[in-house]
């Protein structure tokens, strides 16, 4: 059957930074095809004018006290990093 | 055995002094050696952390030494969180107790023991865990349901007094409903998500899975409440929740959505259901047939909202902070693409993908802004239909506990088994699911679920409903 939807599937992993074999590659498009051919059952209703809902019980401009309060210290935050350097995150070099 | 009593119960024998908070450590420490390998509800537990806490428990409090076991996904301060994924499984160590477990300890009780889940929470039968099997205690089978699995397992299966589950498109009352134990979903707000390793914000809720509606009354007086490390949690009064307990439900309006009352239901399930309804009606209450008419959209609705937030959330996971990092990344963005590769599953690679792709540019409105229309109409239904009712009843899942491994390739067929209890997620009702019955399948008595669902922050009713039913069986 083909597939009702064009899903660039390598340009959503790229988007998602996700690396996919050719297998997955094949397999999540057709398996995302299907899903989205179900989820176009809201098409079939008029959604003109309806207002959005984000969030069902909403709560607006949750700020709290611009006041100093206690957190992680710097050995805290960097437990659980896979690698650190100097007290820092050490992540792949990004400059030449 | 103290692991297959209650928290009521227990609460009342260490009161009187007959036993001690380390008597129950001890008891359920041994039924999780005796049963954990079969039923696989626990990765990793340490009793002597527990036993510590339970010598040291003050138990004038009102969940004062009672064991409670957490699912993989919240923190815990000093113990793994693994969200049921390899991602996590490596090194990671919470460095932090999550909001509903500091007032869980603030109340006295003890977390103890990490509980299987799908990976992330996505999933209904805790098959997407990545570190293990979770097996139905009723048939082992069978799937516990999911995502709570190891929570419904694990009470179901007298492994644990009670536990913490979370549900964000029914991963507390599903599971409970399979395995035959209560959860409920509180309202939306009501129990902080700090520390919840989060799935989709707008949906996630914490609750309890216990062995009586009156426990899990109990542990919410003690979960809920205002958290300014959520910002999404409601600065509202919480009710004594127990006092619920006990009251009659005469005159009480019961709503059946015409629209949940449809082919596609197992014919156990629907028996089993159909005698409920006689029950709560044979205690007074009255029974009223109602419309949810946009019932038909939650699925689809859930399945553009969830994998979208999730996609977001799921971006925190670059190797960088914490969880699995490649050793085998060139530049920065194949150090992102491998760690992410190697550490998540299929379901959840799956659910980023759709994510992304219905939130990518040229797609976002007709998805993603379709989808929160689609919400606005599912909650209407139901503002609509409290206005005639004081509950909602249905099924919790449309069938008893699949067999392991049954619906493995088609991801769509397990996403159209949460067509009941997704909606209360979309609409932040409360809803629980109470069991109801069973259905013998291949000489087997599979346990079926009630679920009631309620007005927003009117848990208080929903529970009385629930203990009514509980107590008339």
């Amino acid at each position: 059957m083909p597939a009702a939807h064009q899903i660039d599937i390598h340009h959503v992993a790229t988007l998602a930074r996700l690396t996919l074999t050719e297998d997955e590659a094949v397999r999540y498009a057709a398996q995302l095809d299907g899903i989205l051919t179900y989820i176009d059952t809201l098409t079939r209703y008029n959604l003109d004018g309806v207002e959005p809902t984000a969030h069902a019980m909403p709560v607006y401009d949750v700020l709290r006290a611009d006041e100093a309060r206690p957190g992680f210290t710097q050995d805290q935050a960097l437990s659980n990093a896979p690698k650190r350097t100097a007290d820092q995150f050490q992540i792949s070099k990004v400059i030449e | 055995m103290l692991a297959s009593s209650t928290i009521t119960a227990l609460r009342q024998q260490i009161t009187a002094g007959e036993i001690t908070p380390r008597d129950i450590v001890l008891d359920v420490a041994k039924s999780i050696d005796a049963r954990n390998t079969e039923i696989g509800a626990y990765l990793s537990w340490d009793v002597e952390s527990a036993l510590a806490a339970a010598d040291r428990a003050d138990i004038k409090k009102p969940l004062g030494g009672i064991p409670i076991g957490v699912k993989d996904n919240m923190n815990v301060a000093g113990e793994p969180c693994t969200c049921g994924s390899r991602i996590l499984a490596e090194n990671y160590s919470a460095p932090y107790d999550a909001g509903a477990i500091q007032r869980l300890r603030s109340a006295g009780a003890i977390p103890f023991g990490r509980l299987n889940m799908d990976e992330f929470a996505m999933g209904s039968s805790t098959e997407n865990s990545a570190l293990g099997i979770t097996r139905n205690p009723r048939d082992i089978t069978r799937v516990p349901g999911g995502s709570s699995g190891g929570s419904a397992a694990a009470v179901a299966g007298d492994l644990a007094i009670a536990a913490l589950g979370s549900d964000t498109g029914g991963s507390i009352r599903q599971p409970a409903s399979l395995c035959g134990c209560v959860g409920i979903k509180p309202t939306y707000g009501r129990v902080s998500r700090y520390g919840l390793v989060a799935f989709a914000s707008s949906l996630d809720q914490i609750g309890p899975l216990t062995k009586t509606v009156e426990d899990a009354a109990l542990m919410l007086n003690h979960l809920c409440g205002y958290d300014a490390h959520d910002s999404t949690s409601l600065n509202v009064d919480v009710p004594d929740f127990t006092a619920a307990i006990g009251q009659d439900i005469k005159g009480l309006r019961i709503g059946l959505p015409k629209e949940y009352y449809i082919s596609g239901i197992h014919a156990g399930v629907s028996a089993s259901i159909q005698a409920a309804i006689k029950q709560l009606e044979s205690l007074g209450a009255i029974i009223e047939e109602i419309s949810l008419p946009h019932t038909e959209l939650g699925v689809a609705t859930y399945y553009v909202l969830a994998p979208a937030e999730a996609s977001a959330n799921l971006a925190r996971f670059d190797g960088v902070r914490y969880g699995h990092r490649s050793g085998n990344a060139g530049d920065l963005m194949e150090h992102y693409t491998r760690s992410r590769a190697e550490g998540f599953g299929p379901e959840v690679k799956r659910r980023i993908l759709l994510g992304t792709y219905v939130l990518s540019s040229g797609y976002y409105d007709a998805y993603y802004i379709r989808a929160q229309k689609a919400r606005t109409l599912i909650r209407n239904d139901f503002t609509e239909a409290f206005k005639h009712v004081d509950v909602i009843l249905s099924p919790t899942s449309p069938t008893p506990a699949h067999k392991l491994g049954e619906m493995k390739d088609n991801p769509l067929a397990a996403y159209l088994e949460d067509v009941f209890t997704i909606p209360v997620n979309l609409a932040g009702l409360p809803g629980i699911s109470v069991p109801c019955g069973n259905v013998e399948v291949d000489g087997i008595a599979l346990p079926i679920g009630l679920q009631i669902i309620g007005k927003a922050l009117d848990e208080s009713t929903v529970l009385r409903v629930a203990h009514a039913f509980e107590q008339s069986r």
